[in-house]
């Protein structure tokens, strides 16, 4: 006969969520998903570029809005962490502000627009311009996680070609286009290789991001909710852009800079200004526009 | 007679408490060989250290098969595991999640699941209880999450052990990961790291 006697201290109440939304538990996911979450995404640092299957669940925004992301950041963000959101480099999206919006409610937790001032940042689409730091974590949203999908829909087959290491397709389909085009024409979602292991999908980054992951301090993690993958790149490890020893990989540049801040070393965006097609090209990433700007810095001002 | 189990309490507050635990894991996991400090707010049941007991308690649940080497299947310590994670308990480490052994004893790697190379997620979370841990002289160690080389002293581990890890190294995408534990501090050694000896 054995007797289960309570320690004592057992009886210590369970306190709420600190400043969650009444209802909700903190960071909105249910403590089991948030586990099976967490134990994905510590198999997914183990093993750099490779895609954890995991029990996506179902959250109040649809697929393609970031679900993924916003699962791993659930998993991950705490109560004295600082949330940047940004979408197309941008904080002030639609995508951006309701994903901020959701984790001040439910989480409680402060949010910035500063890249430098957060500990989890969150993105869609770019990667910021300053460089980040040990102390930071970017999640990243993903639509599609395989980079062989277009080239071989089945997974069954491309889980194979990962195991075996099975990467020659995608070098025909870069070479294709070398042939076709004299030069590898994907500007965006531009496969990496990680660690001299895995082909990974940097998700729809401009490839003027990716030499960005390479030897990043900071833990970058990819949530694709709908495909129901996440994977992770560690920091320090090498994150190389697939090419060819007589075609190089080789990022965008602009003639123009940013007619705001005048930057010549950022990702500029085309924005169209009037109906006659006049022209202005300003930062992506909205936060290194403006600390620019307030730092003094000045463009031409756009087309008068 | 009646025996009786000395039940002790788990997280004041789980759910905060198991998100600090779980992020000094990934730290852990992320940087190998840095040491994370665990807030000493339990006092889980002997032999099981604070960091074993905050990482399991973080961690597994009723989808997470433990196996527990032989010194840690005690009553109190299994009542800890079954009432606070709901986790089974089982006979041999290839079937377990996560392992928890000491580092004199800890069994041959490849006797934890490795998982296979289509599916290397499988694998066995080795968590190893040490004397102690310490960064400076020991272990030199590199690889992905590492800038150049991180040192880190273990005291308490099988010598052997180290050559398993260069074969467990060899497996890779396959192969086990190890959190090592001494009291509340940790450190975690993901497949990928190189580990020399000098």
């Amino acid at each position: 006969m054995t007797t289960v006697i309570p320690h004592p201290n057992a009886s210590v109440a369970t306190s709420a969520a600190p400043a969650g939304l009444a209802g909700y538990n903190f960071a909105y996911l249910d403590e089991q998903t948030k586990r099976m979450i967490r134990r994905a995404l510590l198999k997914a640092v183990a093993i750099p570029g490779y895609q954890v299957p995991f029990g996506s669940r179902e959250m109040p925004l649809p697929y393609g809005w970031g679900t993924g992301g916003i699962q791993v950041t659930a998993a991950v963000i705490g109560p004295d962490d600082v949330l940047k959101v940004i979408d197309q480099g941008a904080d002030d999206t639609t995508n951006a502000v309701s994903i901020r919006r959701f984790f001040a409610k439910t989480a409680g937790v402060a949010t910035t627009d500063r890249t430098v001032d957060a500990t989890v940042i969150q993105t869609r689409h770019r990667i910021p311009e300053v460089p980040l730091t040990e102390n930071q974590i970017l999640v990243y949203q993903v639509p599609i996680p395989e980079p062989l999908r277009q080239l071989e829909p089945r997974e069954a087959e491309t889980r194979k070609m990962h195991a075996l290491e099975e990467y020659g397709v995608m070098h025909v389909s870069l070479y294709e286009d070398i042939a076709k085009f004299g030069r590898i024409t994907r500007s965006y979602n531009y496969p990496v290789r990680v660690n001299g292991r895995y082909v990974m999908a940097p998700s729809p980054i401009p490839k003027f991001d990716n030499p960005k992951m390479d030897r990043m301090p900071a833990l970058q993690l990819f949530g694709a909710g709908r495909e129901k993958r996440i994977y992770a790149v560690p920091p320090y490890t090498d994150v190389k852009s697939l090419d060819f020893e007589d075609h190089p990989f080789e990022i965008e540049t602009w003639e123009e800079d940013c007619s705001l801040c005048g930057a010549q070393d950022s990702y500029l965006d085309e924005v169209i200004v009037d109906d006659k097609g006049t022209k202005m090209y300003v930062c992506s990433d909205s936060d290194y526009c403006r600390e620019r700007r307030e730092a003094g810095h000045q463009g031409d001002g756009g087309p008068k | 007679m009646t025996d009786t189990i000395d039940l002790r309490p788990g997280f004041a507050d789980p759910v905060i408490e198991a998100q600090n635990v779980f992020r000094l894991v990934l730290d852990a996991m992320a940087r190998p060989g840095r040491i994370a400090t665990i807030p000493e707010s339990l006092q889980p049941p002997s032999p099981l250290s604070v960091g074993a007991a905050a990482i399991c308690l973080a961690l597994a649940d009723h989808d997470t098969p433990i196996w527990l080497a032989p010194e840690f299947r005690t009553p109190s310590a299994i009542a800890f595991l079954k009432f606070h994670c709901g986790c089974p308990i089982v006979d041999v480490p290839a079937n377990a999640a996560f392992a928890i052994a000491n580092g004199a004893t800890v069994p041959a790697l490849d006797q934890f699941a490795i998982g296979d190379d289509a599916w290397p997620e499988t694998s066995t979370t080795v968590i190893v209880q040490l004397d102690d841990l310490a960064v400076g002289d020991g272990l030199v160690l590199s690889g992905p999450g590492i800038e150049t080389t991180h040192r880190l002293n273990a005291r308490g581990l099988r010598v052997d052990v180290w050559g398993e890890w260069r074969a467990n190294q060899g497996l890779f995408p396959c192969g086990v990961d190890l959190i090592l534990v001494a009291g509340n501090r940790i450190a975690a050694l993901p497949r990928t790291t190189t580990v020399s000896e000098n």
